[in-house]
């Protein structure tokens, strides 16, 4: 199981004392936040970003996948000489409550009955999740963090930080993100959802123990979920109607596109490195996820007082989180009268288009946060040289 | 241009909107040399990208509608630069940036100046001028006004006229001390500071 990969991240473990008050009412205790650091912390500790993961995401960010083997899910925007250059700044990405990746999860061990939570772990929300890496935050001795960064569900967590931990927040990167999951959001996820628990190795969520897993539902769901994150258009330019090794149909119920192809084997890679509890619990925090309605109804009201400098980021082909809502959040900012920059990136990938190759959206990412440094007091470059 | 004219009636360290920022040379210099707490609003994406990765805080917005979002008074100076005759609604733009702003700078292409009424009288035709390069049909520039019809539009408005400048087509001063009939003839770019 996914659980088993621990020992390849650092571990905040948090004691029955310590446990986390969570939005359902309950606590969680102990738990465990598993988290990656690059770069180093400066004398000040002036330097720390957080990197907030999206839903299938997780701390590895800028390292190989323990289970996958493949290079870290954004080393596009961080690493030595990136946008988010860890030649300057400390990055630390952790892996969310309810994940699956060494954070205390559903497949975690219920200390109460010795055996995997599986449904009887608590629903979480958003809030929940940035109220356990602000816990890590203060665990590791950073007083306040130079920036908060992440794409979609990873956005919603940064401005979820924005506007629980004001202070904390110097600067915010929401990507690709809204300020409230959508109905079509919300209606996807629960596709997903019940593709995981229609199927019969599911087991009411017990599958740990019974020593199954619903690799069938989790990877339909991945599949749907897939399509989601990608426009009508990159369909069209990657697969378009090709058959898929084979010369003409087959006239029965195979994989004969190339699309169909795709998705299958992007189904059945995920299921190897994904818990479907973990699949169920983080899908519901997302649906769960409104900012305005945390704040009397109005948006703007979430970020009053702010001294926050926002960056917000779109792109023009993406159907799930799409440039309106982005704008939502930049009017909602200007009403508070905050320091905010928008970009909508031209880009045909669809919401994916915020792990790959784009180059404006780095320069916007470099260009903010290198003024955002200044702001700070931060160098212009680290003293990584004498710690290599 | 009329940037360093600009610059020299924002005062230092103060918050500061320009809108229609372009590429962010103005919000560049006025950071630079003013040490201002600068936004724009740019209605061009390209352009509102390019003054990011500058690192100057822009948003994509169009000054016709998007200024009614900001709360009243919440900067010191909120600009317009070469781009009221741009707006769709010059007169709500020019409420908009006096509501926002403390104090309000606009500057644009004076309409009254000598040159244009004599291609107009002489030529019978929209004037095409170095300061105005495009036809009729292919500008941007869709409310051209002059000096006086500004001032005419400030009294509409009860804006009061702080500072006036007229410019001729290099950025320098002239006709100063002169009445406004006069730099209506001369001024080819006018600069006004308001406030409500």
């Amino acid at each position: 199981m996914p659980q088993t990969t621990t020992q390849t991240s650092l571990v905040a473990h948090f004691s029955e004392a310590e446990g986390l008050s969570l939005d359902n009412g309950g606590v969680l205790a102990p738990f465990d936040i598993a988290y990656q650091t690059y770069g180093r912390l400066n004398a000040d500790r002036s330097n720390a970003v957080l990197v907030c993961h999206a839903l299938t995401g997780d701390q590895y960010v800028a390292s190989r996948h323990p289970v996958t083997g493949k290079p870290g899910w954004w080393e596009t925007m961080i690493g030595p000489g990136k946008p988010v250059d860890i030649s300057r700044y400390f990055v630390i990405c952790s892996n969310v409550i309810g994940g699956c990746m060494g954070s205390t999860g559903p497949a975690s061990i219920n200390p109460r009955t010795g055996r995997a939570y599986g449904l009887e772990f608590p629903v979480i929300t958003i809030r929940d999740v940035v109220r356990a890496q602000a816990r890590l935050i203060e665990r590791l001795g950073i007083p306040d963090l130079f920036c908060v960064i992440g794409g979609s569900m990873g956005g919603a967590q940064t401005l979820e930080w924005a506007a629980s931990y004001k202070e904390k927040v110097f600067s915010a990167v929401p990507i690709a993100t809204a300020s409230r999951h959508s109905p079509q959001n919300i209606a996807f996820n629960e596709v997903g959802r019940q593709a995981v628990m229609a199927d019969p190795d599911w087991r009411g969520g017990r599958y740990v123990e019974e020593g199954v897993a619903p690799r069938k539902g989790l990877a339909v769901a991945r599949m749907s979920a897939h399509i989601t994150y990608l426009s009508s258009k990159a369909l069209h330019e990657k697969f378009g109607r090709k058959l898929q090794d084979r010369e003409a149909f087959t006239f029965g119920f195979d994989a004969d596109f190339q699309v169909e192809s795709y998705l299958r084997y992007q189904g059945s890679t995920f299921v190897d490195r994904f818990d479907a509890n973990s699949y169920l619990y983080i899908t519901r925090a997302m649906d769960y996820f409104d900012l305005a309605a945390d704040h009397g109804g109005v948006l703007a009201g979430a970020f009053r007082g702010t001294k926050t400098r926002f960056c917000v980021v779109s792109f023009t082909s993406d159907w799930l989180y799409p440039t309106r809502e982005s704008r939502e959040i930049v009017r909602a900012l200007n009403a508070v009268a905050a320091n905010v920059s928008f970009v909508e990136i031209e880009s045909d990938k669809g919401h994916d288009a915020f792990l790959l190759h784009e180059p404006e959206l780095f320069g916007a990412v470099s260009g903010f946060l290198s003024a955002a440094a200044a702001r700070r007091g931060l160098p212009a470059t680290c003293d990584l040289a004498e710690s290599a | 241009m009329d940037h360093l004219l600009i610059a020299e009636m924002v005062k230092p360290s103060v918050r500061v909107l320009d809108v229609g920022c372009g590429d962010g040379e103005l919000l560049s210099l006025l950071e630079a040399e003013r040490d201002v707490d600068g936004r724009g609003i740019e209605l061009s994406q390209s352009n509102v990208n390019l003054c990011v990765a500058k690192g100057l805080s822009v948003i994509q917005g169009d000054a016709d509608r998007d200024l009614t979002n900001f709360p009243d008074a919440s900067f010191d100076y909120a600009i317009l630069s070469q781009t009221l005759q741009a707006t769709r609604r010059p007169r709500h733009v020019l409420e908009q940036l006096l509501r926002i702003g403390r104090h309000a700078v606009v500057s644009f292409p004076n309409f009254g100046h000598w040159r244009i009424r004599l291609h107009l009288l002489t030529e019978g035709r929209m004037p095409v001028t170095p300061n105005m390069p495009e036809s009729w049909y292919e500008t941007q520039n869709i409310h051209y006004c002059t000096i006086k019809d500004f001032l005419a539009l400030c009294a509409t408005v009860e804006a009061k006229v702080e500072r006036s400048v007229a410019l001729n087509a290099y950025g320098q001063r002239i006709g100063l001390g002169l009445p406004f009939s006069w730099q209506n003839l001369i001024g080819e770019q006018a600069v006004f500071l308001l406030t409500k």
